[in-house]
């Protein structure tokens, strides 16, 4: 740098040409999956099922969650093949998942030209102060938070999609509703807060003012907000469709259940119907068994959600 | 006020409607057939097509829909909505989908490639410069979108955007009968109207610049003098529990 006197400014520090994919372009995406519900596949076959049964995106990876809890070891990218192969079966998008901070994960899923971007805690860390910066990217990235703070925290490193992070591959609601409330509650707080306090708030909270304070306008996080981690059931689905969610993912709930065929239809009707209990009566009957879960208070069980900041 | 319904099965149906909302009308959401009685005119938003199509399936939603756009009242789709109301698709998923047509023109469903290939651009937009005045441009927002690749004599061509040959060099499968469109027609079709119908393969509902949806509700207008003056709006139907607080997101410039 002192040879050439070349400086890079911030934000032009761009790995590869990003005027290319404007932030609008970005959300624009997840803004039309909203309503909709994305669901962990881990092969061609499942994902057609996906497909069929309505899905509005699938999510690409080798293992579904609840199997990697159970088998344990490093959980990686998927093989590109893989993800070749799921993308070739379908005409929906596809997004796969890269380790946290893994950025040269994620220049390769860039390169296979999938959808989106999942920068994902229920893979194994690949670096644990630092995520990747998802500004020299011109693929959007979606991020897992828990509060406020997070969420914010993400979209300044540039993710153009949020999704509240719940206990992935536990069929147990309970994560994902305090993380949604998390979210939704300081949003609420916020709203109410005299402007001279937010300076503050978002010390505390540890997000970048401007994005504090754009939320405070707003009243809801600036970006798509999805809900994730537990959803086993329709009404599970439609719970985080009611809380204020703009869609939800389902990862082990669909493939994990007795007739994921039935399930995922299911799901997917329940969230577009979220606020009429009588089509989610009718949608919820006969769905066969669902996946078994875990109960969390066993302190034994490992949080995903806690791996990231 | 008239009252336009938006079809909200999945997708942008919540930009819509804040777009109708600055426009000082008033957008409902349509998810069941019975309720597309209440309305004159319908926006069928941006989304993925094939889950919209499922989903219509299931609420048997089609013949509703179709009954809809043969009386002659105003639809508009957008992006995914564009697919459904287009008389021949290509690039569907196996076994195809759903359509509701009336749009006579083929359709080439995610024409532009994957997300990697979405873009902006500014659109020349004469037809609608015209009506509503303006800019000459308009900016396009192309999310995975479709085109239009030939259309029936009736339909009148709003805009168009120019298809450089030596596009895309992706290793997809879907890429290949697309590059040789392009070879053959460098320009392809992006917005149309049809008698009442109009269709666009961008997504005016995520910009600032409401001209498309002005445009729309005065081709309601012309059809429908008398609903539009029409003082008794019925009042929100609350069977429904819980609806969070619509608050709705920005508009990245």
């Amino acid at each position: 740098m002192e040879g050439s006197g070349v400086v890079t400014v911030y934000g032009n520090g761009a790995i590869t040409e990003t005027k290319k994919s404007p932030f609008s372009v970005k959300v624009g995406l997840a803004q039309m999956l909203r309503g909709g519900v994305i669901m962990d596949v881990v092969n061609a076959e499942q994902a057609r099922i996906a497909e069929e049964a309505g899905a509005c995106a699938v999510m690409a990876l080798e293992r579904v969650p609840a199997d990697i809890r159970a088998q344990g070891g490093v959980a990686r990218m998927s093989d590109p093949q893989l993800i070749k192969e799921i993308k070739q079966a379908v005409t929906i998008p596809v997004m796969a998942k890269a380790r946290i901070g893994h950025f040269v994960e994620a220049q390769i899923l860039e390169h296979l030209g999938i959808d989106y971007v999942d920068e994902s805690e229920v893979l194994t860390l690949a670096d644990e102060d630092n995520h990747i910066n998802k500004h020299n990217f011109r693929i959007p990235f979606v991020c897992g938070c828990r509060n406020l703070g997070e969420a914010l925290r993400r979209i300044r490193e540039g993710a153009a999609m949020i999704r509240t992070k719940g206990e992935a591959g536990t069929g147990n609601i309970i994560e994902a509703v305090r993380h949604v409330r998390s979210v939704m509650g300081d949003i609420r707080v916020l709203r109410n807060m005299d402007d001279d306090e937010v300076f503050t708030f978002a010390k505390k909270i540890a997000a970048p003012y401007d994005l504090v304070m754009q939320t405070k306008q707003l009243g809801r996080l600036p970006v798509v907000h999805f809900a994730a981690g537990g959803v086993a059931t329709p009404a599970d689905a439609a719970l985080m469709m009611q809380l204020g969610c703009d869609g939800v993912f389902v990862g082990s709930g669909v493939f994990k259940s007795g007739d994921p065929a039935k399930r995922a239809r299911a799901i997917v009707q329940a969230v577009t119907h979220y606020s009429d209990p009588e089509v989610l009566a009718e949608v919820s009957c006969g769905l066969g068994e669902a996946m078994v879960g875990i109960n969390l208070n066993d302190s034994n069980v490992e949080r995903f959600a806690n791996r990231s900041e | 006020m008239a009252l336009v319904g938006v079809l909200a099965l999945q997708g942008s149906f919540n930009e819509h409607i804040a777009a109708l909302k600055r426009l000082g009308v008033k957008g409902v959401e349509i998810r069941k057939p019975e309720q597309l009685l209440t309305v004159n005119s319908l926006i069928i938003p941006g989304g993925e097509s094939t889950t919209m199509a499922k989903l219509a399936e299931y609420f048997n939603l089609f013949p509703a829909l179709r009954e809809f756009v043969q009386m002659g009242k105003p639809v508009w789709g957008t992006c995914a909505g564009l697919i459904f109301l287009a008389d021949k698709a290509i690039g569907q998923k196996i076994g195809g989908q759903q359509l509701v047509g009336g749009l006579d023109c083929t359709v080439h469903r995610n024409f532009f490639g994957s997300q990697i290939q979405s873009f902006e651009t500014e659109l020349a937009v004469p037809e609608l410069a015209s009506k509503e005045g303006g800019p000459e441009t308009f900016r396009g927002v192309f999310i995975r979108a479709p085109a239009i690749l030939d259309v029936g004599p009736e339909v009148q061509v709003l805009a168009d955007y120019p298809v450089p040959s030596d596009k895309v060099t992706s290793s997809d499968s879907s890429v290949e009968d697309k590059k040789e469109n392009a070879e053959e027609e460098n320009k392809v079709i992006v917005a149309v109207r049809q008698g009442n119908i109009l269709a666009t393969a961008f997504h005016p509902e995520l910009t600032a610049d409401t001209r498309w949806h002005s445009y729309f509700l005065k081709m309601g207008n012309v059809t429908g003098e008398e609903a539009s003056s029409s003082g008794i709006v019925p009042a929100q139907v609350s069977t429904s529990y819980k609806q969070p607080l619509q608050n709705e997101l920005p508009i990245f410039q």
